[in-house]
């Protein structure tokens, strides 16, 4: 059938800078690049572009230049070019339109219509470079109160403590799989954690041997509907333990890895046949209610002596703010919200653009219910899903989080730009496939560097904004929501947000 | 109630404490004068005083000095038949006032001793918290009426005004203690308000403050958890409060409560020997949402006891001193040496360092029982 869809990218070659040195031909794994028969000159076919820019980034003499494709329908506000694409898209191949990455959709982003306070005259700002400025953060479940007790010069606690994790800035990587990103790129995740003294978790695709004993300690290993790769010994040499509910950019839903994607590595790893598809159902099929889920938490802490806190993640849905309470009486140490905007490697459009609410607005609700039920102390919440820079750290911890999850993010410090073809395993940055051509252009030594770089920009941030504020420990701007003033906001949002409008 | 307008009320302000260590009672003239020598650090819109030691006749009893505001006949009508119904009143009177005095607009203040008369449900009640619930009754419920101090054998004489014009205006020097603590306040965003002013007190804890909290939410919303609301959106509210949780409720002792509200750096505490490093490393992970950010000094008393502690970088210093029993804090050294200028000893603790007066054990038989 011949395809009605117009390109989405043109590829402008500079003849006066190209010296047909090849480059883009090895770069572009999208075949946009061919040498012609005798090879005496390259062939540009840019209906197969997909914007990903690694030809540009790597050509030699910067000549290329890839930009949206011009071309245009006749402009209609209602009928756009990407609707009128969609559906032609399905008119030709009757499926599910895939999408990789969250959601590009315009909705209101809440974060950018959040403003920080200040420091002036009646209260010191604190100067982070002259003055500690703490950032250190505990997850995990804490008693209600301390019972000490003193006995001459000895002071004992009393109180029966539950396990908590440590971690040197509130950012934590967010669960991507094994199986869905490439070895290097876990690596360089694992590598990062391990080296800024934070926390990775690991997805639902295990964790291979190898790296159980070194980057155990530092991962946070998931249990999700596929039970891919759970054994004892996983569970045991982890940090911490998630149950994935659910996921902010295809709430409701399963996953599926193509069986392409199955290696003889990632088939140990996940425990199923090489080459076959893994298939994660929607539910957990032995989670149908609550006390369903309560079940599984104190059979993870029971396979786990009690050690290990257990974390439950769930979509941003509408009733976010009562299942997190429920999930928290259910015995879970930590809560994750993910977010609408929250990535994913593949997910139907239809999902990912349509289902779930912010996670500025669900990191509100659920601190505010917590709160109310008095039992915000029982468990920490990790915001995920969007976080995308400094200043969102800030609010959603000031709205109420005690540390957020970064997942795209992480990956475009790794070389990620945002192409949303993850679901086709050709990433042409090594990061989103298990082609060993291309995994292998991202180096994990470096991918962790620039990770760790990442970590440290965005913590000097967050030291800066805490000095400016009067504020030298991150725990006292946790749920601080009178540093917050909403500006382009009606009265029912800054009401969910519970924050004053900006001048109030 | 005239109610502050922002997040809260931004301040800063004047504090004194001095404590007899031998249960010695002496009277407020000194507290006066020391108050008078810090002036400046006021502006004339608070200043108050708090007395342990105040009515040693009926020291078994409840005191509610209860504030009725534009002299509203109703509520000292409502607040008479609430008392009566809640407690026996053994006494009740008018608190003497100089009309002289440079005030304006005071409000009607008088005393109430009684003995708590607990009824149905109330009776699963401490009698301490029987007095907390009716005097928040009192505060929230009853228009024009505000319980300042409600403590045994203590009081508390607060308002509008400088710290000397207050002492004139209730007669301060006619009274004895063995701790007084004092307060003068500079509220740059609130109006003047007579409750508005320090000290701050439940049952016998008194709260002087001055500084401004930028952890005030964060430790608002977490004291909320344990049923208490801030009402009047003040920091001083959340520190008495804290300490309220913390040592009446919790049993902490202040040495605790004050690596929870003005904890060590982590890089210190990384450095201690294995047992302090747990110590004070669950203390903060427990305690995180009570750490008190920002630049504060507080002095807090209750019978038996007064202590003085700054925020954990010391942006509002304290000063302390000494001679023979008595103990001294001030917000400045010039305030006590302007009263005992001969001090044993003068010093200024670190940040999250508390010093605390004690009585000693027989001053302890003496006072409290
Ligand atoms: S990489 Fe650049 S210079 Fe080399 S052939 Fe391609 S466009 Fe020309
Ligand atoms: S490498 Fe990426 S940007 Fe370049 S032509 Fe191929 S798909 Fe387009």
């Amino acid at each position: 059938m011949k395809s009605h869809l117009l390109p989405d990218f043109i590829v402008e070659r500079l003849e006066d800078r190209c010296n047909r040195c090849g480059v883009c031909v090895k770069q572009c794994p999208w075949g946009v690049y061919s040498w012609n028969d005798d090879k005496t000159d390259i062939l540009i076919d840019y209906t197969k572009c997909v914007g990903c820019q690694r030809c540009v980034v790597y050509c030699p003499n910067n000549a290329l230049i890839v930009k949206p494709y011009y071309g245009s329908y006749r402009p209609n506000a209602y009928w756009t070019k990407e609707v009128i694409s969609d559906i032609k898209k399905q008119a030709e191949q009757g499926g599910v339109l895939l999408v990789g990455t969250g959601s590009d959709r315009p909705y209101k982003v809440y974060f950018d219509h959040i403003l920080l306070n200040a420091s002036q005259v009646t209260n010191p700002s604190i100067d982070p470079l002259r003055e500690p400025m703490e950032l250190r953060t505990f997850l995990g479940r804490k008693p209600d109160q301390l019972e000490i007790e003193i006995r001459d010069d000895d002071i004992e606690i009393k109180t029966e403590l539950y396990p908590n994790l440590v971690v040197e800035t509130p950012i934590l990587f967010a669960g991507m799989s094994y199986g869905a990103i490439s070895k290097n790129a876990f690596l360089a995740l694992a590598m990062a954690s391990k080296e800024f003294g934070t926390l990775f978790c690991t997805g639902e695709g295990g964790l291979p041997k190898d790296m159980r004993e070194e980057y155990g300690p530092v991962a946070i290993v998931q249990c999700a509907s596929g039970r891919f790769g759970v054994d004892p010994e996983y569970l045991n040499c982890a940090a911490a333990i998630e149950i994935k509910i659910g996921q902010g950019a295809k709430p409701g839903i399963g996953g599926h890895l193509p069986g392409e994607k199955v290696t003889a590595e990632i088939s140990a790893t996940r425990m199923i046949p090489e080459g076959t598809d893994a298939l994660s159902p929607a539910p957990h099929h032995d989670i149908y209610s609550i006390e369903d889920l309560s079940m599984l938490i104190y059979a993870l802490k029971e396979a786990t002596n009690y050690e290990k806190p257990v974390f439950v993640k769930i979509a941003a849905v509408h009733n976010v703010a009562a299942i997190a309470s429920g999930i928290v009486r259910a015995g879970a140490d930590v809560i994750v919200i993910d977010g609408f905007r929250g990535g994913t490697g593949a997910s139907p459009k239809v999902m990912r653009d349509h289902v779930g609410i912010p996670i500025e607005m669900a990191i509100a609700a659920v601190d505010q219910r917590l709160r109310e039920e008095g039992i915000r102390h029982k468990c920490s919440i990790i915001a995920s899903g969007g976080i995308r820079c400094s200043a969102d750290v800030v609010k959603a911890i000031a709205l109420g989080a005690d540390a957020v999850y970064i997942g795209t993010a992480a990956l475009i410090a790794l070389g990620c730009t945002m192409c949303q073809k993850c679901y086709t395993g050709k990433c042409a940055w090594g990061i989103c496939t298990q082609d060993p051509n291309l995994a292998k252009r991202l180096n994990p030594k470096e991918g962790a560097k620039r990770l760790v770089n990442l970590l440290r920009a965005w913590s000097l941030e967050i030291k800066d904004m805490l000095g400016g504020m009067g504020i030298n420990a991150i725990e006292s701007l946790r749920g601080n929501r009178e540093h917050l003033r909403g500006i382009g906001l009606e009265d029912w949002e800054l009401r969910v947000l519970g924050i004053k409008g900006a001048g109030e | 109630m005239i109610k502050p307008r922002d997040d809260k009320d931004f301040q800063a302000c004047g504090l004194f404490g001095v404590m007899d260590r031998s249960g010695e009672r002496f009277n407020g003239k000194m507290v006066v004068e020391a108050m008078k020598n810090m002036h400046v650090r006021g502006n004339g819109l608070g200043g108050g005083f708090a007395v342990y030691g105040l009515y040693p006749e009926y020291k078994d009893y409840y005191c509610l000095h209860v504030m009725i505001q534009d002299w509203n006949e109703d509520a000292k009508r409502e607040v008479d038949k609430f008392l009566d119904a809640n407690f026996d009143i053994v006494h009740d009177e008018e608190i003497p006032t100089n009309e002289d005095a440079n005030v304006v607009n005071p409000p009607l203040f008088w005393r109430y001793f009684v003995y708590p008369q607990k009824k149905g449900d109330d009776k699963r009640l401490s009698d301490d918290d029987y007095v907390i619930k009716k005097v928040m009754y009192i505060n929230t419920k009853i228009k024009d009426a505000y319980v300042i101090s409600s403590g045994k054998n203590m009081g508390v004489f607060k308002g509008v005004g400088f710290p000397e014009d207050i002492a004139e205006f209730f007669m301060v020097e006619k009274y004895k203690g063995y701790i007084w603590t004092a307060h003068s306040r500079f509220p740059t965003n609130t109006p003047g308000w007579w409750g508005g002013a320090h000290p701050f007190c439940i049952l016998d804890w008194t709260v002087v403050h001055n500084g401004e909290i930028s952890s005030y939410g964060t430790n608002k919303r977490y004291l909320e958890m344990f049923g208490y609301y801030c009402t009047l959106q003040t920091d001083t509210e959340v520190m008495a409060y804290a300490f309220d949780l913390l040592m009446r409720r919790q049993k902490l002792p202040i040495e605790i409560v004050a690596k929870i509200l003005a904890p060590p750096m982590w890089d210190i505490i990384d450095h201690m020997d294995e047992k302090r490093k747990k110590l004070y490393t669950t203390l903060r992970m427990v305690y995180a949402p009570l750490l008190i950010n920002g630049p504060w000094t507080v002095i807090v008393a209750h019978h038996g006891e007064m202590f003085g502690l700054t925020d954990r970088i010391r942006l509002r210093p304290i000063t302390a001193g000494e001679k023979g029993d008595l103990l001294f804090l001030s917000s400045e050294e010039s305030a006590i040496r302007a009263v005992c200028p001969n001090l044993d000893r003068v010093w200024t603790p670190h940040g999250g360092e508390p010093v605390i007066g004690r009585l000693n054990e027989k001053a302890l038989k003496k006072v409290v029982e």
